[in-house]
């Protein structure tokens, strides 16, 4: 069916979501990107490719995700009912395993017989970490080498699950450095090596399909409120890194006019500070293989981010949320790390649920907004991972000593 | 016959010398007196690169090359006023930029184009914009009278290569290995049929880069290539001297300068 003005119709055939995306990328990736476009589009139309992917979501993953009814932190904050979307009880604790499943079901239909990818936090790592042991392929994980110093716990994970995982010197060694180790090591392995990229982001068609194996979050979302409410919330918040789950959650419901939609940018120490806010704080430029709002200087160098959330703490963000912004079609707000501080342990104790910091974000907008709404009004927070990892960065925080 | 064009053509009967240099490195007060010694040793053709913060398709030499030039503050319009000033000193010395299209388009592909030109600059060539993507930077050289070189690669088919000739001007670069900047180097034969297949499609001179080291490496390639890029090992030579780089630059690349002078006469 196609519906006229739809909003869920980008990107165009050319990857671009209005002035962003697109395909940024060196000459010799150029053809493999074709390649893996084609093949996308066949996969598409291939009954075989869905089923099997529904099939891995059910069984494995463990969908679909339960939509919880946050009753104590409802009537905490005394507004509208909150919903929370529990993609934390997902395997591996988070919306990344959505994407990581389908885009090893397409490594695997182009014949590519390694895997690679990028992580910052190790989240993204494991859950690719985790597809490639599934499917007995050997998967090579960069990361920047101090988040390899920050982040043992997931290090060992993946190198349980039997990933190499390659500690990136270059740059500031960070999420950014290592999306670009990555995309070295793919152009010079480009006839036998998959990268599966963690977000909405990279050249076309990334961004596209990772949207579209991440909309299930969405897609669930949208049966589970009208079987439980009968009718549509007024308002979905995601936090927003790169913006996976965030699209995840929000392209279902893009045509739903009377949906308000708000994505959350992390705002690290403020915005007058150092942040991750790349909508509130960046301006347009080209990275990682599309175009799309960056923190960056006036000369086009690009600056570091900062988040107490690992995953969030990158410095640009996937073109379709630029492109949303752009538009006014998503209000994109920031919160800040002791915002997001104040809200995970409410979560905590309320809920009894250790959201990720990443989660934290969106609930702390929630509790700014669901006072201002009235009790009538329905809101769906995307509850993106568990926060068990963050247990050390929060204890740091709080001055605690595990 | 433009800059670019009268050089290829002086080099006649013997392969022209590329050479690559980070603009900045160590600091932009030092990088005039290492293009001067680029060209003393014997370069045809100068490419200056343009720093930036995530150099993707660079290995190791450059990258850190581009971090040193960040770290000494190294602007753009410090690459333009260098450039400015090799023109001033080298009237007939083609000069192009080469780097990444994000500092190239931040405050537009016009404004790019202009101060580029200004400067003397003869063309351009932007490792992350593929045909597809470059409906802003190419018109705008053009227009302002630059060559936006393209770059072929081993995994530029037949199918694709049109696409990729479609504008390009100054010279055809051919990246010879799937990789990054200063690793390995490809097989001999391949480049020498990758270079004919290229020559077939092309009158534009074809240049090869990418992993070349060494004298004997340069000749191999000149006896069938319209140039030779030479790039992460020139950048070592800067790392390990720094400010007093340009002597170990000039005798670095009259050594190769003159293995190209004899590369097709031995040959034949």
């Amino acid at each position: 069916m196609t519906v006229q003005n739809s909003l869920r119709q980008q990107p165009d055939e050319r990857g671009h979501f209005g002035a962003f995306g697109g395909r940024y990328v060196a000459e010799t990736l150029m053809p493999l990107i074709l390649d893996l476009e084609r093949e996308y589009r066949a996969a598409q139309i291939d009954p075989a490719f869905r089923d099997e992917f529904n099939y891995l979501l059910k069984h494995y993953v463990g969908r679909p995700s339960p939509l919880w009814l946050a009753q104590r932190l409802t009537a905490e904050l005394g507004g509208a009912k909150i919903y929370l979307k529990r993609e934390d009880l997902n395997h591996t604790g988070a919306h990344k395993i959505n994407n990581c499943i389908g885009q090893i079901l397409l490594a695997r239909r182009m014949g590519k017989t390694k895997i690679i990818a990028e992580t910052g936090a190790g989240q993204h790592g494991v859950a690719t970490a985790t597809v490639a042991a599934l499917f007995g392929l050997p998967c090579t994980i960069f990361m920047g080498a101090v988040d390899v110093a920050r982040q043992q716990p997931n290090v060992f994970r993946m190198k349980l699950l039997g990933a190499e995982v390659v500690a990136v010197d270059s740059g500031a060694k960070t999420l950014k450095d290592a999306m670009n180790e990555a995309l070295r090591h793919w152009v010079a392995n480009v006839h036998d090596t998959f990268y599966i990229i963690g977000t909405v982001a990279g050249p076309h068609p990334y961004p596209e399909l990772v949207r579209d194996f991440q909309s299930v979050i969405g897609t669930e979302a949208r049966a589970q409120i009208l079987e439980a409410e009968g009718r549509l919330p007024d308002m979905l918040i995601a936090p927003v890194g790169g913006g996976s789950n965030a699209i995840g959650l929000f392209h279902p419901f893009l045509d739903d006019t009377d949906v308000e939609i708000v994505g959350v940018e992390a705002a690290g120490e403020g915005l007058d500070g150092k942040h991750a806010a790349s909508l509130a704080g960046g301006v347009p430029g080209i990275l990682h293989g599309n175009k799309t709002y960056l923190l960056q200087d006036e000369d086009g160098q690009i600056t570091e981010a900062h988040s107490i959330s690992a995953g969030l703490d990158y410095p640009g963000i996937g073109p379709e949320h630029a492109w949303l912004h752009d538009i006014g079609r998503v209000r994109y707000e920031p919160v800040t790390d002791a915002e997001a501080l104040a809200s995970f342990q409410r979560l905590c104790k309320l809920e009894g649920i250790i959201p990720a910091l990443e989660s934290a974000h969106a609930i702390a907008a929630a509790e700014r907004i669901a006072p201002t709404l009235g009790k009538d009004k329905i809101i769906i927070v995307n509850l993106s991972g568990r926060g068990d990892k963050d247990i050390f960065t929060v204890a740091e925080a709080l001055g605690v000593k595990l | 016959m433009t800059r670019l064009a009268t050089a290829f053509a002086r080099a006649r009967g013997r392969a022209a010398l590329v050479t690559f240099v980070t603009g900045g490195d160590p600091t932009p007060a030092d990088t005039g007196a290492i293009l001067d010694a680029l060209v003393a040793g014997g370069a045809d053709v100068i490419e200056l690169g343009m720093p930036f913060t995530d150099p993707m398709a660079d290995g190791p030499a450059i990258q850190r090359a581009n971090l040193r030039a960040l770290g000494a503050g190294t602007t753009t319009a410090d690459i333009l006023a260098i450039a400015k000033a090799f023109r001033g000193r080298h009237p007939q010395v083609p000069l192009v930029l080469m780097g990444y299209a994000n500092p190239m388009l931040r405050r537009g592909a016009e404004w790019f184009a202009a101060g580029a030109g200004d400067a003397g600059v003869d063309g351009v060539i932007a490792v992350d914009l593929p045909p597809e993507e470059d409906g802003e930077l190419g018109p705008a050289l053009r227009a302002a009278g630059l060559h936006f070189i393209r770059l072929a690669t081993p995994t530029t088919d037949a199918a694709r290569l049109p696409a990729v000739l479609e504008g390009a001007g100054g010279f055809l670069y051919y990246v010879s290995v799937a990789g990054i900047t200063g690793l390995q180097q490809a097989a001999q034969a391949s480049i020498d049929s990758a270079v004919a297949r290229l020559k077939a499609a092309t009158d534009l001179p074809v240049v090869v880069g990418f992993g070349v080291r060494t004298a004997e490496q340069a000749a191999a390639i000149g006896r069938v290539a319209d140039g030779v890029v030479v790039g992460s090992a020139i950048v070592d030579i800067v790392a390990a001297h720094g400010a007093a780089a340009a002597p170990h630059v000039k005798d670095y690349v009259a050594g190769l300068a003159a293995a190209l002078a004899t590369a097709r006469e031995k040959a034949a």
